[in-house]
């Protein structure tokens, strides 16, 4: 029985841009832990994805999610050089605001504001969208996600001119980059598969 | 592969080994590997699963036409080609894309405050030449991917219901959803990157002169 779609019941449908702790429920049917095999487990990368009803649907191709995933971590975790993790946040969370995904903004507005501490700039961001006036520095990182993240992309020469005018160097500017473009790829898994469910 | 050598993203985007850009890509091996693992699981899989090479390389030649990235659309194309049925495939997407043809993200929100930012756009549906041409299956795909392309935020149980309805699996719609979500990142590296690498040597220039 699982060729079929799924419906859930969810009184008060998230219906607004939040940085509360919303939650994800699936379309489709998520694998079982039973189910699970060595492949499906190195896919999972971190064994507690299990518990993820988005991991557990997404380990039915356990290859792409496994590749899928480290791709992530370096991109948003390997700080050692290159953009603060504040504002690779913020490119997510741009990115997010752009297309739509209210739960991958929910998640990625809150870790901008913890590693910011600049949480009402960040509402600004969900509530106003996408022209809120930031401050140059956090606008420039903004306009060049969203400018990536259109279809087609409208990022080129203007958008690099302003980031290295706000100081970024291009290790800098590809971290933009990696990370905005990365959001157009999880955008479309969350927004697809399933759909956000309010906050406990 | 090793990272002295060229990865799909590298020969996407022009990057030749010991550039500039070639330099940045080094300081983020991770993100370079995985991607290229990424584009593997996908092209080149060890499973091909009930996702055909045909299928794969149809919807990739889709998403990249309609992102209006040619260089990457004729890679795929050139792939597409070497598959049953693949020059004829390839000529009905093209016929597609001007069907299909719009800029996104658009699309309407789940009602409430966020309902005044709704924007109408394209609901693109295959044409009635193509659909005769087309399996169901394929033409669900076409009608997916143009939705997760441009208007994600309209995506449904409907739309998935219709995929399964074509034929799709439910592991079938995991592939596919990976598939068009990862080129949406490929592409944007790529466009990225190469504005990049072009502004690099714009500075170059200046700086010489």
């Amino acid at each position: 029985m699982t060729e079929t779609v799924i419906h859930p019941a969810i009184e008060n449908r998230p219906n607004a841009f939040t940085q509360a702790e919303i939650g994800w429920t699936p379309w489709l049917q998520p694998l079982e832990e039973v189910e699970l095999t060595e492949r499906h487990w190195a896919g999972l990368v971190d064994a507690s994805r299990a518990k993820s009803p988005y991991f557990m649907l997404l380990a039915r191709d356990p290859d792409i999610l496994g590749a899928r995933t480290k791709t992530d971590k370096d991109i948003f975790y390997n700080v050692l050089a290159g953009l603060p993790r504040a504002e690779r946040e913020l490119a997510a969370t741009a990115a997010s605001r752009a297309n739509g995904c209210i739960f991958c903004a929910s998640v990625h507005s809150r870790f901008a504001s913890h590693h910011s501490k600049r949480t009402e700039d960040v509402q600004r961001l969900l509530d106003e969208g996408l022209q809120a006036d930031l401050g140059s520095r956090w606008n420039a990182v903004v306009e060049a996600s969203v400018a990536l993240t259109a279809t087609p992309s409208q990022f080129g020469a203007d958008e690099i001119r302003r980031l290295r005018e706000e100081g970024l160097d291009d290790l800098e500017i590809a971290d933009v980059i990696h990370g905005a473009a990365f959001f157009n790829w999880a955008n479309r898994l969350m927004l697809s598969l399933g759909e956000p469910t309010p906050a406990a | 592969m090793t990272l002295q050598n060229r990865d799909i993203i590298d020969f996407l985007a022009g990057i030749e080994p010991g550039s500039r850009l070639d330099g940045l890509r080094a300081q983020r091996p991770e993100t370079r590997l995985n991607a290229q693992k990424s584009h593997e699981a996908l092209f080149e899989p060890e499973h091909w699963g009930s996702v055909t090479p045909a299928e794969r390389f149809a919807a990739a030649v889709f998403v990249a036409g309609l992102h209006k990235a040619p260089d990457i659309a004729n890679f795929y194309s050139s792939k597409l080609r070497d598959e049953a049925h693949g020059p004829e495939l390839v000529a009905i997407i093209g016929a597609e894309l001007e069907v299909g043809d719009t800029t996104g993200p658009y699309g309407h929100y789940p009602v409430g405050p966020l309902s005044r930012e709704d924007k109408p756009g394209l609901v693109y549906e295959v044409s009635g030449e193509s659909r005769n041409l087309l399996d169901p299956k394929l033409s669900a795909a076409l009608e997916h991917i143009h939705l997760l392309v441009f208007r994600p935020r309209e995506a449904s149980a409907g739309a998935l219901q219709k995929l399964l309805d074509a034929g799709w699996t439910t592991t079938g719609i995991v592939t596919l959803s990976q598939l068009v979500a990862f080129l949406a990142f490929q592409i944007r590296v790529v466009t990225g990157l190469k504005a990049l690498a072009a502004s690099s040597a714009a500075i170059g220039q200046v700086a010489q002169a």
